[in-house]
């Protein structure tokens, strides 16, 4: 019984995977399988993220000065696309340091930064799903002997689908752009 | 009799894999390394660890055998955003090779992705930018021969070819390891290949509009005489992972040691 059950189980979920990855785009970020695990310990797969647009940049817990200052550009660039009240896009931030940036790493993060639980995940990957990740969003990195990286900062803009709607690095001061395209993607009736 | 039979046919399924063509690895011992691009940006040598080159790049032939086994490889089924319009397109068609592309010449036109699930498909990976630097510093009698400036003019010549001309068959001399073709050939994806951030001056860090890096800061490059290595890593650092071009092909990597550092 529980073995039919689990058969079940698998049958099922083998359809689903490929179907979901089917539908999306061939452009799709989505289209990368990466498993992740977000600051609570809950895992779960990008696609998952698909439905809505959303804000995706990486950067790594032990960065003293430039993942600071993402986190705040993203914190400013989030209120700029939605002001007074409105429905903020969600904002996804995936760790290089899959050594280090374990869940527990990131809470205690997401603490200190005062980061909106109902919008911010801050996502724990292997390390070869980091070095995929950062090719499908092209963003470069690369580990220092001191545990540290030397990485390019970027904010970018996935849209419903995870088709990748803008980007920028202006992490000093608000992109007009930027938030004008992702204004743009919000108001589109959510498709697919 | 009936033992016969079955070890003649545990032979014939041992030879299966061997029939096609079973990649042949060569061990490499890794350690402390000078490379081009210090580890820490400034002077620090690279830390390898032992590890397994293949010692020849992918051919037609073997790709031709991973996208009939793994058809979301295809050209014509492979996802735009793993690779581009160009993907194979030598090819005569998406499950034949034709004139263009013989059996024996490296597979080129692969994105970083393709080139990463076929290494996978070898129970392999792509190799770092260190280890494939490693492996290619060797000529035929030495580990590493890059102060020879008749070796380096060698590389060199070759370089300024005409990258229009047709590639040759993989199979040239074995090196030092005894990996061959890892010069004269194609270029080759690695691993880290967007890691080498070569195409931003490290002076770009004090431009306040523009804080693009993190960390120890863009790199510096080391040996700034020995431009074979140096054009290497400029063309791969200006690639994109679905990117193909016409001779730019891979090899896969294995590590040997429990103490594997990406």
């Amino acid at each position: 019984m529980t073995l039919v059950r689990l058969l079940a189980f698998l049958v099922i979920f083998a359809c689903i995977a490929p179907l979901r990855a089917a539908e999306l785009p061939g452009d799709s970020v989505y289209r990368l399988p990466v498993a992740l695990a977000d600051q609570d310990g809950r895992t779960f797969h990008l696609a998952d993220r698909a439905g809505k647009p959303q804000l995706v940049s990486m950067f790594y817990t032990s960065c003293q000065y430039m993942c600071p200052l993402i986190i705040e550009s993203l914190k400013r660039t989030q209120k700029a696309i939605a002001p007074d009240g409105q429905a903020k896009p969600a904002v996804l931030m995936v760790s290089f340091d899959a050594q280090r940036d374990v869940p527990t790493h990131l809470k205690a993060v997401f603490g200190q930064r005062k980061l909106d639980a109902a919008t911010w995940t801050l996502a724990h990957t292997d390390a070869a799903s980091v070095r995929q990740l950062a090719a499908v969003l092209d963003i470069q990195y690369r580990a220092l002997p001191d545990g540290e990286f030397n990485h390019t900062s970027v904010v970018i803009l996935l849209d419903a689908q995870g088709r990748i709607a803008a980007r920028t690095d202006k992490m000093d001061a608000l992109d007009a752009d930027f938030v004008a395209a992702a204004r743009k993607a919000l108001a589109q009736p959510a498709s697919n | 009799m009936r033992a016969g039979a079955l070890l003649m046919a545990l032979a014939a399924l041992a030879a299966v894999p061997a029939a096609a063509g079973a990649a042949d690895y060569r061990p490499l011992p890794g350690g402390r390394f000078a490379s081009v691009v210090p580890a820490d940006g400034k002077d620090a040598p690279a830390q390898v660890a032992p590890f397994a080159l293949r010692s020849e790049p992918v051919t037609n032939a073997e790709f031709l055998a991973f996208v009939t086994a793994h058809p979301q490889w295809r050209r014509d089924r492979v996802a735009p955003i793993f690779a581009d319009g160009r993907y194979l397109s030598h090819w005569a068609a998406a499950d034949a090779l034709g004139a263009d592309a013989l059996p024996a010449q490296p597979v080129t036109r692969v994105s970083w992705f393709a080139a990463q699930a076929y290494c996978e498909s070898e129970h392999a990976r792509l190799p770092s930018w260190y280890e494939s630097e490693m492996a290619a510093a060797a000529d035929a009698t030495r580990a590493d021969a890059r102060s020879d400036p008749a070796w380096r003019e060698r590389i060199l010549n070759w370089y300024s070819r005409p990258s229009n001309a047709a590639v040759a068959r993989v199979g040239g001399d074995a090196n030092f390891y005894g990996v061959r073709d890892l010069h004269g050939l194609v270029w080759e994806w690695v691993d880290d290949f967007g890691a080498l951030l070569v195409a931003s001056d490290s002076r770009d860090q004090n431009d306040p509009d523009r804080l693009k890096f993190c960390g120890a800061g863009a790199l510096n490059l080391r040996d700034r005489d020995n431009y074979a290595v140096l054009m290497r890593v400029a063309m791969l650092s200006a690639l994109k992972a679905a990117d193909t071009t016409v001779n730019l092909g891979f090899r896969c990597a294995r590590s040997t040691s429990s103490g594997n550092t990406p």
